[in-house]
């Protein structure tokens, strides 16, 4: 009796997974805690103007005024396609099919072409959908790898991929380590590297997971070094994700070289290792949405994403707005072009605002977020003085801004700023504040 | 080149179950252009009371055109990614929960985890509370789609608990306790009960005397119970429904172990009729299960469009009222058509009062008592009758003979036919057989 006492005192009271209790969410990072303190001490114009600037968040809302416009003047856009709202709604309503509505497929190959500028096609039969790339990338993952298995990713990289890629798949990422000694690009021996370290720690390698354009670095992978990679994976016969969310975020539609477009000029030769992730949450500024999808060029892939898409479709209603939106071509083509170049001025306001701080940033040609270099200030070169200054920023500066730790940037100091979550307004007022900063430590 | 699960049959499609959903797709019955095509029967979806819907959205087009009151939201939604939800819609959510178990149980909104649909919610939940290999036990019949939910990714096992028609695929001890030794001989770790209450594919509810059971064997086990909920909103017919956390209540079981260790899933597609919108949940006391499953729910969240949508229609409370109260009529009376209509040939419903679907004895038609002879019969019917009926083998029912029919997935005029088509395999079969 007293034995079976004290066994049910050693339990857990609820008796969880290792799964559920693992902190491989990721949450406890710095890259959640400056949200923490944000969330605490928002910055507001009229309201709180010494608050914290959040500029920790990839978010575009340059261009809301633009889809707000659209749905203004199209509100057949959310009635399924009449004038009455009603009508259309129970097939809507009804269709869990998760091939995912034709016409939604059919506008996201289109606008995924137009982004592209025309340069690749996409056959709408290979996209699968999912709620958000962050679905995407799990999915594949849980596709592509076994548990104990290894994906190589370059630094520095997005820090949703700890959680994203390994918690409930039990896979494992090992970095391919990239500095600034070259612009933080990917190089034959940093991917040899990465894969000799995978296997003597008896790891086996299933694929390579580039983000292009990259986050946090806000450039674009040059089409050599796009060849590379792929040769790379070829080579190793092993799987290569290329996650292009960004895709539409480059400041300048020749500036981006799509993996989709070197598979269309060897005529898709090898192309069966190849898969693209896409999500119209950077690009249109919709992540409240959840519209991700797979590109895959591998028809077994396609088929088992498609039913593993089961747990993580995309509401009807949702697909069927944005097959509306996204089929008019007049209005995709005004709003890539006109989103750019609104992305493209603020890229050039924060990177001369911080020119004149003193402070340089990698060079950078997409994204929502400069890649930052603070490593001249640092006071020792090394992530523990990385992450003192994220916190003097955080607390005496008063703007979230992410570590390059954070990222797994192998060389401290770096860091990555947020310029299109917020107003023209709100990024003058970050700016003046980094200015006085550095002003302030000149003159200590 | 790829993964184990993604080359393993794991994923289920190979079941009966989905394969008549394929024979169906390629010779669809449609009144005008298809008449001759194949009846779908398969299909557990309630088209019923979508006018109710409609009209309310004809009267209300603000939330479909992203307008509340104040102005346009769009652009709040289009951001709005927290995976603790769209506040609004959970507290309108929490009390439509406890008003249809009409209001026996109350529901806290901070305990609710929004998930793409009941798929999502049945797949985080077994991350969240086993490990992979260890298992749930399951009573049999059930919904086909488990084994791909529960088991696919996640790598845990399901263990069938038996049950008989001699007492109506009732759920009694000493079949749990058989369960329990089963795994134990396979050697699996047993860390919970899947119940499905309302059952699919049985439609009907669990007594207190089988809730009484579930929870004094989950407390001697020590082991957690997941209570898929789906089929609440379609309780048309006494008894009422005893939601699991009533039934803890009664036994004055709050804040004890086993208060934690029970967790609801349910889901607006089946009531609402709104599959497509994929609107699931889990509902749990365990704060440390809240907060695993919210983190875990990134990975399939409700869209925000969605959300909103839903918040508005749900928080019109005299609409939700004469909704839910029109749509148990509704299905109540279809279901009447169905039995009635098949009971004159000679074939027998299990008695139920609940769910979107009946479960027949088609005994009598088998040419012996085998699964091999089910199959048979379900073949004939697909391909020489026209009717897509699901076979009991593919909901793991152990005894052959069982088929679920479902009746609110079409118009009576439809179910009509249906029901003549039936009488027909009746008469082609020998005399006096039902």
């Amino acid at each position: 009796m007293a034995i079976k006492i004290i066994e049910q005192q050693q339990q857990p009271s609820v008796g969880l997974s290792r799964v559920a209790v693992s902190d491989t969410h990721g949450e406890d990072s710095p890259y959640f805690a400056g949200w923490k303190a944000y969330d605490q001490d928002p910055y507001d114009e009229l309201t709180n103007p010494s608050g914290v600037i959040q500029m920790g968040l990839a978010e575009n809302q340059v261009s809301f005024d633009l889809l707000e416009k659209y749905l203004e003047e199209h509100p057949e856009a959310t009635n399924n396609g009449s004038s009455t709202a009603a009508s259309g709604f129970r097939e809507n309503a009804l269709f869990q099919d998760y091939h995912g509505l034709q016409s939604f497929r059919k506008a996201m190959a289109s606008f995924m072409e137009q982004i592209r500028g025309g340069r690749a096609k996409f056959s709408p039969d290979r996209i699968v959908i999912t709620a958000g790339a962050t679905a995407a990338n799990e999915l594949l993952t849980f596709i592509l790898a076994d548990p104990g298995d290894a994906l190589l990713i370059p630094t520095p990289y997005y820090p949703g991929f700890d959680r994203d890629l390994r918690w409930r798949t039990g896979v494992n990422i090992v970095p391919v380590h990239c500095d600034s000694s070259n612009n933080f690009e990917i190089t034959r021996q940093a991917l040899e590297s990465a894969y000799k370290e995978a296997e003597s720690k008896n790891m086996r390698v299933r694929g390579v997971l580039i983000t292009n354009p990259s986050n946090p670095l806000g450039a674009t992978i040059k089409r050599a070094i796009l060849e590379q990679v792929l040769e790379f994976a070829t080579s190793k016969n092993i799987h290569l994700v290329s996650d292009e969310i960004y895709s539409g975020s480059a400041f300048s539609s020749g500036e981006f070289v799509s993996i989709a477009e070197i598979l269309e000029a060897r005529n898709y030769k090898d192309s069966e290792r190849v898969h693209i992730v896409y999500s119209l949450s950077k690009d249109l500024g919709l992540p409240g949405f959840r519209v991700g999808t797979i590109y895959s060029y591998n028809d077994k892939v396609v088929t088992t994403a498609r039913r593993m898409s089961s747990f993580t479709l995309i509401s009807s209603q949702t697909q069927q707005l944005l097959a509306s939106m996204l089929s008019d071509r007049k209005f995709t083509e005004m709003y890539i072009r006109t989103n750019r170049e609104r992305l493209r001025q603020r890229y050039q306001m924060i990177v001369d605002g911080l020119k004149n701080a003193g402070i340089q940033c990698l060079e950078g040609n997409a994204g929502l977020f400069c890649w930052m270099n603070m490593s001249p200030i640092l006071e020792k070169p090394n992530r523990e003085q990385e992450l003192a200054l994220w916190e003097l920023i955080l607390h005496e500066v008063k703007l979230n801004i992410s570590p390059g730790s954070s990222c797994h940037c192998s060389e401290p100091g770096w860091f990555r700023v947020c310029f299109a979550n917020m107003s023209e307004k709100t990024l003058e007022v970050a700016l003046t504040r980094i200015h006085h900063f550095m002003e302030r430590r000149r003159v200590r | 080149m790829l993964s184990r699960k993604a080359t393993c049959k794991s994923h289920g499609e190979d079941s009966s179950y989905f394969l008549g959903w394929q024979e169906y797709e390629k010779n669809p019955h449609d009144p005008v252009r298809n008449p001759s095509g194949i009846i779908q029967l398969g299909l557990a979806e309630n088209q019923l009371s979508f006018d109710l819907l409609e009209s309310w959205i004809a009267k209300n087009q603000e939330p479909i055109g992203f307008m509340k009151k104040g102005g346009s939201i769009f652009r709040e939604l289009a951001l709005f990614q927290d995976y603790r939800g769209l506040p609004a819609f959970k507290k309108e959510l929490s009390e439509y929960m406890a008003a249809i178990r009409q209001d026996k149980v109350r529901f806290d909104p901070n305990n609710i985890v929004l998930t793409a649909g009941s798929t999502s919610a049945n797949e985080a939940l077994m991350f969240c509370l086993a490990e992979a290999g260890e298992a749930f036990l399951v009573p049999t019949p059930y919904y086909p789609g488990f084994d791909r939910d529960l088991k696919w990714r996640t790598g845990v096992e399901i263990v069938p608990i038996q049950s008989s028609s001699v007492n109506n695929f009732r759920i009694i001890p000493s079949a749990l306790e058989e369960a329990y030794q089963h795994a134990q001989k396979l050697h699996l770790k047993v860390k919970g009960l899947f119940i499905t209450n309302p059952s699919n594919p049985l439609g009907t509810t669990l007594s207190s005397h089988e809730l009484d059971h579930l929870i004094n064997f989950a407390i001697d086990k020590n082991i957690h119970i997941v209570s898929d909920e789906i089929y609440s909103g379609t309780v048309f017919d006494s008894p009422r429904f005893i939601s699991i956390m009533e039934a803890l209540k009664k036994k004055n079981l709050e804040n004890t172990t086993i208060w934690s260790r029970v967790h609801i899933v349910s889901s607006l597609s089946k009531d609402f009729g709104l599959p497509g919108f994929r609107i699931g949940m889990i509902y749990s006391n365990s704060e440390t299960l809240i907060a695993a499953a919210t983190k875990m729910s990134s990975f399939g969240l409700v869209s925000s469009q969605s959300q909103f949508l839903l918040s508005r229609i749900l928080g019109d409370k005299k609409f939700t009222r004469k909704y839910i109260m029109e749509n148990r009529k509704r299905l109540k009376s279809r279901r009447k058509m169905l039995v009635s209509g098949l009971q004159k040939y000679g074939i027998r419903c299990l008695e139920n009062n609940a769910g979107l679907f009946c479960w027949i004895d088609m005994r009598c038609l088998l040419s012996s008592y085998t699964f091999e002879a089910e199959m048979e019969l379900w073949r004939r019917i697909i391909f020489k009758y026209g009717l897509n009926i699901s076979p009991g083998s593919s909901f793991h029912c152990p005894e052959p003979g069982w088929f679920r029919i479902c009746f609110s997935n079409m118009s009576e005029e439809t179910l009509d036919l249906a029901v003549r088509r039936i009488k027909a395999l009746v008469d082609s079969s020998a005399p006096n057989a039902c």
